[in-house]
């Protein structure tokens, strides 16, 4: 129990998904020059994160795995699947967010309006591949990897609400105008990227 | 569609370098790079460029991946329906990413471990997707696969350059070669250990953003 709040922890907060890996960073700096549509797209990256991964674990240790396919039969024990990791992955995510778009779209109106911008978004959103890709490199279990969904989405969620904030602020500063938009954007990332490396090292 | 086929005869008449095909080649490496002007693939160009090494091998797979991505979409884009778009240029691009990865583990095995899941990002760089979205999916094959090249060369040629910064300043030396003299450390210098971890990257982009546009003004309302 208290290795998977460590591990929650860490995951939000050490290696925050944009801070220490830049996962995401195309629509992170896109979309963060409003607090409220930056809360909308950290919601809905939370949302999907938390269903694709788990999902991709079960593909990957019942599917890819060398020695997944026995549960077929005994014959296919040494098959090795792995290298169709990519495909399928990314077909999942692709599948599992149009199939999210419908449902939201078809039950919570007012949630599709919230979020309906975003979704079709999500799918080449770096961090949620890159979410499955780390699960099948640390090879975490079931319990880890739900957990660690949880917490990169929250991570991502974290940074980009809170640049969207300082992003609103700098509109009453005076920037060099070259340097206005993403040039700053970056810089701000970068010193926020800073601060969050004080977290490091830290355990439960 | 048979308006597409009358008109791809024309492309032979056209030499292959053509002065608009050589535009198309060199405009992303300056006016508009992916990187700095678009804000396409800032992932993978911030994460792999501790070392120049594996710098060269990501640009290379990209450019690749870009290219032939951009080929391919290009040759079949009016069968592809409209809705599933997307899902048809994923797989396709996960495809060549899967040939790209597989090439690497067995020839470069050292470099694709250092890389790890940086490979498999390629598919959702945004670089890919983007380029064909706006280029592939209305233009001529050939057009295709030099915008996807000159695109995956623009992305690289930032990667390389802060790669080298990174190198030479965080530890000291060039694709592994140390080139910082020893008595400069004994007179009291050191590596900066920030080169190293991630902020330095963004920092290094935000100023190069800032020198691309000081030096080319029409760029600063672009994003």
């Amino acid at each position: 129990m208290e290795h998977l709040l460590n591990l929650l922890i860490k995951s939000i907060f050490v290696e925050n998904v944009i801070f220490a890996f830049f996962l995401g960073m195309c629509s992170y700096l896109a979309v963060s020059k409003k607090v409220k549509t930056a809360f909308g797209l950290g919601v809905a990256v939370i949302f999907v994160m938390v269903l694709t991964t788990p999902l991709n674990y079960l593909i990957l240790a019942y599917m890819l795995q060398e020695g997944a396919l026995a549960w077929i039969h005994p014959s296919l024990a040494t098959v090795d699947l792995t290298f169709l990791g990519f495909i399928l992955f990314i077909s999942t995510i692709a599948g599992a967010v149009q199939l999210v778009e419908m449902v939201v779209e078809k039950f919570a109106p007012s949630l599709y309006n919230a979020l309906g911008i975003f979704l079709p978004l999500i799918t080449v959103n770096c961090s949620i591949l890159g979410a499955s890709l780390f699960m099948q490199e640390r090879e975490y279990n079931f319990a880890e990897t739900a957990v660690f969904s949880v917490g990169a989405g929250t991570g991502f969620f974290l940074a980009i609400v809170l640049l969207a904030a300082i992003r609103e602020r700098l509109q009453y500063s005076k920037i060099p105008e070259p340097l206005q938009g993403l040039g700053i954007a970056m810089i701000i990332t970068g010193l926020m990227g800073m601060a969050f490396l004080s977290f490091s090292g830290i355990q439960l | 569609m048979s308006v597409e086929t009358t008109t791809s005869p024309e492309v032979k008449k056209e030499p292959l370098f053509s002065k608009k095909n050589r535009k198309v080649l060199t405009d992303p490496l300056d006016d508009i790079n992916p990187v700095t002007v678009q804000i396409l693939g800032v992932c993978s160009a911030l994460a792999v460029t501790t070392q120049i090494k594996p710098a060269i091998i990501m640009a290379l797979g990209v450019t690749v991946v870009t290219a032939f991505s951009n080929l391919i979409i290009a040759l079949i884009r009016d069968s592809i329906p409209g809705r599933i778009r997307m899902i048809v240029q994923l797989v396709i691009v996960a495809l060549l990413v899967t040939i790209v990865d597989q090439l690497l583990k067995a020839y470069m095995f050292d470099v694709s471990k250092k890389l790890s899941v940086f490979v498999g990002l390629i598919i959702t760089n945004c670089i890919v997707m983007g380029r064909l979205e706006a280029y592939a999916m209305s233009q001529k094959p050939w057009p295709s696969f030099l915008d996807g090249i000159g695109n995956g060369l623009g992305y690289g040629m930032i990667l390389v350059v802060v790669a080298i910064i990174r190198e030479l300043f965080g530890s000291g030396s060039l694709l592994g070669y140390k080139v910082v003299p020893q008595w400069l450390y004994d007179a009291g210098y050191s590596n900066n250990g920030l080169m190293m971890l991630p902020p330095a990257a963004l920092f290094i982009i935000g100023i190069f953003i800032w020198i691309q546009r000081s030096r080319n003004r029409k760029l600063i309302n672009a994003s």
